[in-house]
């Protein structure tokens, strides 16, 4: 057993906390967050300069070849960051679904690009009904006539996709056969962002990244992965995508942790710092206790996400998300009080990590539906 | 013992309601209801009409515009306009800084400052908190520096909720340096429209302006505006905060209850209502039941005259259970948690919703209400209190 990072970890670390430090001071992302595109195309190229963007995809394809444990150094450096270019979606999430499920054509076309920064992707698989359940649902695809066997005309609606606007591509799940909660007869779509009958309407999230509601009305789509395969599939890559934000939530929830205690130490009431009263001494040690299990759970979950037996994996995944919705939580909402009037500014960069953690929570599945998740497997 | 209301208790609800349903416009139950973005207008407009009724300040006494109400009767009229979907009425003018008038000023400032609260032609607000000094407030350091008949006011005030909306504040400054921190404060009123005060948002992380810093250069106030005497205005606060921390929180909890089931009747899970959803059934039950508890404790102090320590606990658990609620309603919504359009939470915002109409505040609201836990004494403060004045710790 190791839990120590590899030399090229540590220099992949150092690197991007060397970007955060120089690009991400709040102010600096402040104003992204409320340009026109929300992220800067200037970082995008240059996470794609220092090969993070080709870092876990396959060297035959432009990539790095790199595994789970990468991606979770990664991740945590831009969540301590509260970086908001659109890595999770284009990379883990759409370079995900190619290397796993694309054709070689589809892989020798888009993946070195989306290692170059050439490309970006976002999948749509929310729907009004859906909750969590990735099989719930009602879009639906059908051959088209003038295909001829190989392309689709996908119609429905897909909910609070991320980074859609930004996309170049979206992989849009929708049914090609069985019912509305059917596991079987989901099939994975790429489809052009671009593409006729597909509107979109963009907006803000509370954390400051951007998501789209789409309208789609036969919108031509091309199959990716075995038609009606699709539920193992996003099984597979959502699990990867989990594993990822349990980093990012690591990286957030240290920083909160670290940030508090500071503060504690430096800011006086009644004669003394806030740090010498032992209920915010207990209180401390509960969120920095948080912060250890959480990161705990994001080592286990990254090292068993590529695991071949399902149930181990699953539940591996299903756990780790659980944890990380406690400590989330207890962390964010902590540390909030412990600055008091402070904690509630949004001048103040502690709130802006309690919102995304927030909604790291409800990402891919809050902790009632893991669960059910985990005792059901 | 009973718990059963009386007839007459029940009579009167019934004249509430009745009251209510006459007087209170759909729209601004609507905005209330949803949860919407509400104007200085819309609150100034339901406090007329209370005043009206002679409804606005019934805790006052009775020669000063209260009634003769039984704390039952007060508990049963804050929860009535709650749960009907009543705008709130803003508290620093007619529940904070009138009781100290009455209590402590002079006949003067009765006659010159109760009528203006009594028709909400005067808005008031706080000036307590300071930079420095937040749970430690008998450490502030604004001071007061006697000049002729004038106070020359130096210091900044913070958190001062609605002081952009405000025609006064009321202000504890510091006018002595000797003693304990405490023996040094005095409680002043102060015109806003003064010369040398300068009023600045500070923005929250839901994104709405509530609450403000007030800075004061040079601002000279009439020594005639002194509440009592000078370098005791702590007691006049102390006073003042058990008011404000015992205002019945029941009506609003189970406001947020219904509102938390209207969203699980409509949200899906598993293609069904997600009310029937075990897991979230369960937390619902489990969030209804606190409020029981907290509604059977909160009656049990009814018959008190004057608010005490329960105070403290009442302020502990029932901001509780406010922040329980706004988590538990941005569970129900999931994804659509995280739509943020501004617009959105303004009444006629002609834009179809994003999601569920009902989503947009709910992100907002948890966001917002975890200053419950920190105004008006937080809770930690809260327990130091209980400890030592309850426990003798």
């Amino acid at each position: 057993m190791d839990f120590s990072l590899s030399e090229e970890q540590q220099l992949l670390k150092d690197s991007v906390q060397r970007f955060v430090r120089e690009e991400y001071e709040l102010e600096a992302r402040r104003k992204l967050v409320a340009s026109d595109i929300g992220y800067s195309e200037e970082h995008w190229a240059k996470m794609a300069e220092l090969g993070w963007l080709a870092l876990s995809l396959p060297e035959e394809y432009g990539g790095i070849g790199g595994g789970p444990v990468d991606t979770m150094v990664l991740m945590e450096e831009l969540g301590r960051g509260l970086v908001v270019e659109p890595y999770l979606t284009s990379v883990v999430i759409g370079g995900g679904f190619l290397m796993a499920a694309g054709s070689k054509e589809q892989k020798t076309e888009l993946l070195p690009k989306l290692a170059a920064g050439e490309l970006k992707l976002a999948f749509a698989y929310a729907e009004r009904q859906s909750r969590f359940d990735l099989n719930d649902v009602e879009c639906t695809a059908e051959v088209s006539a003038e295909g001829g066997g190989d392309s689709y005309k996908i119609s429905g609606h897909k909910g609070v996709v991320f980074h859609a606007a930004s996309a170049d591509k979206i992989i849009v799940s929708a049914r090609t056969s069985g019912g509305s909660r059917d596991a079987d007869g989901i099939t994975l779509f790429l489809i052009d962002n671009n593409a006729d009958g597909l509107s979109r309407r963009d907006y803000p999230t509370v954390d400051g990244l951007r998501a789209s509601e789409l309208e789609m009305d036969g919108v031509a789509g091309a199959p990716l992965g075995q038609v009606g395969g699709g539920a193992a599939l996003m099984d597979t890559v959502v699990g990867q995508a989990i594993a990822a934000i349990c980093a990012e939530a690591v990286g957030c929830m240290d920083v909160l942790q670290e940030t508090t205690n500071e503060y504690l130490k430096t800011r006086v009431q009644f004669g003394v710092p806030l740090s010498k009263f032992q209920v915010l001494q207990h209180r401390m040690v509960d969120m920095f206790m948080e912060c250890e299990q959480a990161r705990s759970m994001t080592y286990m979950v990254n090292l068993k996400v590529d695991e071949a037996d399902k149930v181990e994996r699953e539940k591996a995944i299903s756990a780790a998300k659980v944890q990380i919705g406690n400590s989330g939580r207890y962390v964010g909402q902590q540390s909030v009080q412990l600055h008091g009037g402070m904690g509630m500014t949004d001048e103040l960069h502690v709130g802006h990590y309690f919102k995304r953690l927030t909604m790291i929570d409800t990402m891919f599945g809050n902790k009632d539906h893991h669960l059910k998740r985990y005792a059901d497997l | 013992m009973d718990m059963n209301f009386h007839p007459e208790d029940l009579a009167f609800r019934d004249e509430v309601r009745k009251f209510i349903g006459k007087n209170l416009p759909n729209d601004l139950r609507e905005k209330v209801r949803r949860g919407l973005h509400l104007g200085k207008e819309d609150f100034e407009f339901w406090q007329k009409k209370l005043n009206d009724r002679g409804w606005f300040a019934p805790h006052w006494p009775i020669e000063l515009g209260g009634v003769e109400w039984s704390s039952t009767q007060h508990y049963l009229f804050q929860n009535e306009q709650v749960e009907a979907n009543c705008p709130s009425v803003m508290p620093f003018g007619v529940r904070m800084v009138a009781p100290v008038i009455f209590t402590y000023g002079t006949d003067e400032q009765k006659q010159r400052f109760l009528p203006p609260i009594l028709d909400s032609s005067v808005w008031w607000c706080q000036g307590y908190s300071e930079p420095g000094s937040g749970s430690d407030l008998a450490s502030l350091q604004t001071k007061a520096v006697r000049d002729g008949d004038h106070y020359v006011i130096n210091g900044t005030k913070t958190w001062t909720t609605l002081a952009q909306h405000a025609d006064w504040i009321f202000c504890l400054v510091r006018t002595s340096s000797d003693g304990k921190p405490q023996e040094g404060i005095s409680f002043l009123l102060i015109d806003m429209k003064s010369p040398g005060i300068e009023v600045t948002p500070i923005i929250t992380i839901d994104g709405s302006h509530e609450v403000n810093s007030v800075f004061f250069t040079d601002v000279r106030v009439p020594l005639e505006n002194l509440i009592g005497e000078e370098n005791k205005g702590w007691t006049y606060a102390k006073f003042l905060l058990l008011f404000e921390r015992s205002n019945s929180l029941t009506g609003g909890l189970k406001q947020q209850l219904h509102r938390l089931k209207t969203v699980a009747a409509a949200e899906l899970s598993g293609g069904a209502a997600l009310r029937d959803d075990p897991a979230f059934a369960a937390r619902v039950a489990d969030y209804e039941v606190q409020l029981r508890t907290y509604d059977a404790l909160e009656l049990r102090t009814l018959g008190k005259t004057e608010p005490g320590a329960e105070a403290s606990y009442l302020k502990i658990l029932g901001t509780d259970l406010q922040q329980l609620a706004t988590e538990l309603t941005l569970q129900a919504v999931s994804y659509y948690g995280n739509p943020s359009i501004r617009d959105a939470l303004v009444y006629g915002y002609n834009e179809p919703s994003i999601g569920p109409e009902y989503a947009a505040p709910a992100a907002p609201q948890y966001f917002n209400y975890r200053k419950t836990a920190i105004y008006a004494g937080s809770n930690e403060i809260q327990r130091n209190i209980l400890s030592k004045a309850v426990l003798g710790m």
